[in-house]
């Protein structure tokens, strides 16, 4: 009892037991429930992972049949999508840091937020019960395209009941930052002096509120399809399996946003940080993030530029592809402005954002290879493809996702990780990376179609490169958890600030008090970023 | 000479969006890298605060929008030319089916890889009776999706003779990695003489033709080797132990034992094969359908 008196209580061990985390309404234990549950897919998808590329390491049989490998690649898909990215950086760093930077106590509707946790793990659940029940789990590739999606034999009844469920998860998690960031920023933080986090979660809550209801609808008319005969999408029955095609990626086109502002929300934090200065172009950064996501509702068509579309339709699917480059272009632009006269503290969060920026780079400029119509029709369904989306995807926000990990670790647990151990595991991540993805886009121009068990002797070499970047990756990150892990067990205490940080995450203890801040928190004065230390120009 | 009319507009486009994300690519890391040694705590200590500048605000935003209009003009101009065939390209039924390609020529030849005569155009009608599928020929630069019930097309000019991979580009199941054909180029004189004399699948044995068009030959090989299912050669009078309700039972390969098969092959599948994968043909196939099949099976001895 003499123990905890003398440690001053935080949401940590102000509860023990099992219960006082399930049944916990304060959004920070609900963060750490998201970040234990969506860590244990992330690591199931980085294992169905590696068995593909095990596969890919010689043409033909390696480990395992080609109905196996359909379903490797499918649940691979559906795990890293729905169960991993979508909810990663909002569910676990939003919902963590978006009350705290706002200077409040909880989000909006703390009941909602725990609830949208229980349905995250029931969809998930569902998802992998097609593992030991039905036909197995669905060989269909995330895309659960029509009519293979209505005539295969698997279970995709289950798998895309699952994605609705994940879907609503995901609805009220954006339902609850946009009221929350409506109604609950501290006294005179106004919109435009909102850390640029919180704008970019404002933006992707938008998508998610406005943008799943259609896939559920979608997947809804699967289901109907497959289980009463209705003539929706199987031509044979008198459905159009185009019809699939746009309705799943006027869903899926924006959720790529939803995967990608959350990253540049938690890369515009870091880089101030680290630079120790204010940030360049506060309002193109933030008002950016708004275009992007209302731009990115009228791309989806780029994905089906093979399918048969008329010449005007592609047309503009494609002037709008390249439109939607342009408000990424200016964030890069800025981001790299900000480190310009900065007194740059090079840790490994900034390490990771670099790396975001770069990576990412490389996944926006294939993204205008892939919106020029003429190479789309070449490059469109190949490998190119693949590498593409995992560069936007894990080198953009799963690097952003282990730059906050890194960023927030010290405020979450209030210790601090092994540095020396934390800049190793991040050189290994960033070359496997590289090595696992970049032979890719080559594999792609030279015409590799995805979604293939076997292929041509010609992609052999490049396929292996390709397969032992993979170990490289798992290497690292499975250093970066030990060393994590190792922070948390047995790291060297830290205080309330020790990035010397100016959001108001870091004016509260670490780890922060139950209710986030014992005394008012106090804007900076002169903007969010306006670091009193540094020179005014 | 290019492979095909296309090549060139691809490959500029492609080379010409590749060199201008180099050039981004190179010049914001390096210059990254440069803010990072240049002004790191050890040499300048105190950060000065830049909110932003108007000017180049517009000008990153003028510049890359320029560049990125200038990209998609020549995607939509190298584009353009593949929705419209000319008047007088010879038309070839392309059919894909889970996992294989048919071709039927204007004089109704029926072949499994197309041979076609240089410098002329090629249009391909795409057909499908189950699934998407899609058409793509790398060398050529072209792919286009296969829709069951759509009329999509795909034209083109080969201009170089040799031989090319056909691919399947959209994923149609099981063996969609194996749905591969190709297409040889060669001079008018050839050509002719192929046309005239190679052999049409329209002589050979009727059996054959129906385990081609039914694909049933994507699974199971005419020589003795193991894909998705049992091999036909030698199977008639094979002993072979097959599961019945879960019990393992001997059984000796006879004409009721291949009709049970086709038409309901879960019934008694043969042991270390998985049950599940073959479609029932029972509403596929006519009862004539199955003797001729029957009858081709017994000839692979």
């Amino acid at each position: 009892m003499s123990e905890t008196a003398a440690m001053p209580l935080n949401y940590l061990n102000v509860k023990k037991g099992i219960w006082s985390w399930l049944f916990t309404l304060d959004h920070k234990r609900i963060a750490l429930l998201y970040l234990y549950s969506i860590g244990a897919f992330f690591l199931v998808g980085v294992v169905l992972g590696v068995v593909m590329r095990l596969e890919l390491f010689n043409p033909g049989r390696d480990i395992i049949e080609p109905q196996t490998y359909n379903q490797v690649f499918t649940l691979h898909g559906v795990i890293m999508i729905f169960l991993f990215i979508i909810p990663s950086i909002p569910a676990v760093f939003g919902n963590f840091f978006l009350p705290i930077m706002l200077g409040t106590d909880d989000v909006a509707f703390p009941r909602l937020n725990l609830f949208s946790w229980y349905l995250y793990i029931i969809g998930a659940l569902f998802a992998l019960s097609t593992l030991i029940y039905g036909n197995g789990p669905a060989d269909t590739g995330w895309t659960f395209y029509a009519p293979y999606s209505v005539k295969t034999g698997t279970n995709v009844s289950m798998s895309v009941l699952a994605a609705f469920i994940l879907g609503f998860s995901s609805i009220l998690t954006g339902l609850n930052f946009i009221v929350t960031i409506h109604r609950l920023r501290t006294p005179g933080m106004t919109f435009n002096k909102m850390p640029l986090f919180s704008w970019a979660l404002y933006a992707t809550s938008w998508i998610q509120v406005l943008a799943t209801p259609v896939i559920g609808i979608t997947l809804m008319m699967i289901i109907a399809e497959r289980m009463f005969g209705v003539g929706l999408f199987d031509p044979s029955i008198g459905g159009d399996p185009i019809l699939y095609q746009h309705l799943f990626w006027i869903y899926s086109h924006p959720a790529v946003y939803i995967m990608a502002l959350p990253a540049m929300g938690v890369v515009s934090e870091i880089i101030p940080t680290f630079a120790q200065r204010s940030i360049f172009g506060y309002k193109p950064i933030a008002y950016s993030s708004m275009a992007i996501a209302f731009v990115g509702y009228f791309v989806w068509g780029h994905h089906m530029f093979t399918s048969g579309m008329s010449g005007a339709a592609a047309i503009v699917f494609s002037i709008l592809t390249f439109l939607v480059a342009i408000p990424t272009a200016i964030k890069v632009f800025n981001w790299v402005a900000t480190l310009y006269k900065g007194s740059i503290d090079i840790q490994v969060p900034l390490l990771y954002a670099l790396a975001f920026i770069f990576n990412f780079l490389i996944g926006g400029l294939t993204g205008l290879v892939l919106g020029a119509l003429v190479v789309d029709v070449h490059v469109h369904d190949t490998y190119f493809v693949v590498g593409h989306f995992h560069y936007v995807m894990f080198g953009g926000t799963g690097f952003a996702f282990f730059g906050a990990l890194h960023y927030w670790f010290p405020k979450i647990w209030g210790k601090m990780y092994n540095k020396t151990r934390a800049n190793l595991a991040f050189a290994l991540l960033f070359i496997g990376f590289n090595t696992l993805y970049f032979p890719m886009l080559v594999l792609g121009i030279m015409g590799m179609p995805r979604r293939y068990y076997d292929y041509l002797p010609e992609f052999h070499s490049l396929n292996q490169i390709s397969t032992v970047g993979s170990w490289i990756l798992v290497v690292g990150l499975l250093l970066m958890i030990f060393n994590l892990v190792a922070g948390y067990l047995k790291g060297q205490k830290v205080g309330g600030n020790p990035w010397n940080g100016i959001t108001l995450e870091w004016q509260t203890d670490s780890p922060p008090p139950l209710h986030n801040f014992d005394k008012m928190p106090e804007l900076p004065a002169g903007g969010p970023y306006n670091y009193p230390n540094a020179k005014s120009e | 000479m290019n492979a095909s009319n296309f090549v060139e507009s691809v490959d500029f486009t492609l080379y010409l969006i590749l060199g201008i994300a180099v050039f981004f690519l190179v010049g914001i890391t390096a210059t990254m890298i440069y803010f990072l040694f240049r002004y790191r705590k050890k040499r300048n200590p105190v950060a000065t605060n830049i909110e932003g500048h108007v000017g180049l605000e517009i000008l990153w935003t003028v510049i890359p929008t320029i560049l990125v209009l200038i990209m998609f003009y020549f995607g939509w101009s190298g584009y353009k030319p593949m929705l419209s065939p000319p008047d007088d390209a010879m038309e070839i039924e392309a059919i894909g089916q889970m996992w294989k390609w048919t071709f039927i020529y204007p004089d109704g030849k029926t072949v499994d890889s197309l041979v076609l005569p240089v410098d002329k155009p090629v249009k391909l009608n795409l057909k499908s009776p189950d699934v998407l599928h899609s058409l793509y020929i790398p060398a050529f630069r072209i792919k286009q999706d296969v829709v069951p019930g759509g009329s999509n097309m795909m034209w083109f000019i080969p201009q170089k003779p040799g031989k090319y991979d056909i691919l399947c580009a959209e994923y149609c199941g099981q063996l969609h990695s194996y749905m591969l054909s190709s297409l040889t180029v060669v001079d008018e004189a050839t050509y002719q003489t192929w046309l005239k004399s190679a052999p049409d699948l329209s002589n050979e044995h009727p059996g054959l033709t129906l385990l081609k068009k039914n694909a049933c030959i994507s699974c199971h090989t005419l020589d003795g080797n193991r894909l998705v299912g049992p091999s036909f050669k030698g199977l008639m009078g094979r002993t072979e132990t097959v599961i019945v309700d879960g019990q393992e039972k001997e059984i000796t390969v006879d004409r009721a034992y291949l009709i049970e098969s086709i038409k309901e092959p879960n019934a008694a599948i043969t042991a270390t094969y998985q049950p599940g994968l073959m479609t029932p043909y029972k509403d596929i196939l006519s009862d004539a359908d199955i003797d001729q099949i029957i009858a081709y099976i017994e000839t692979l001895k």
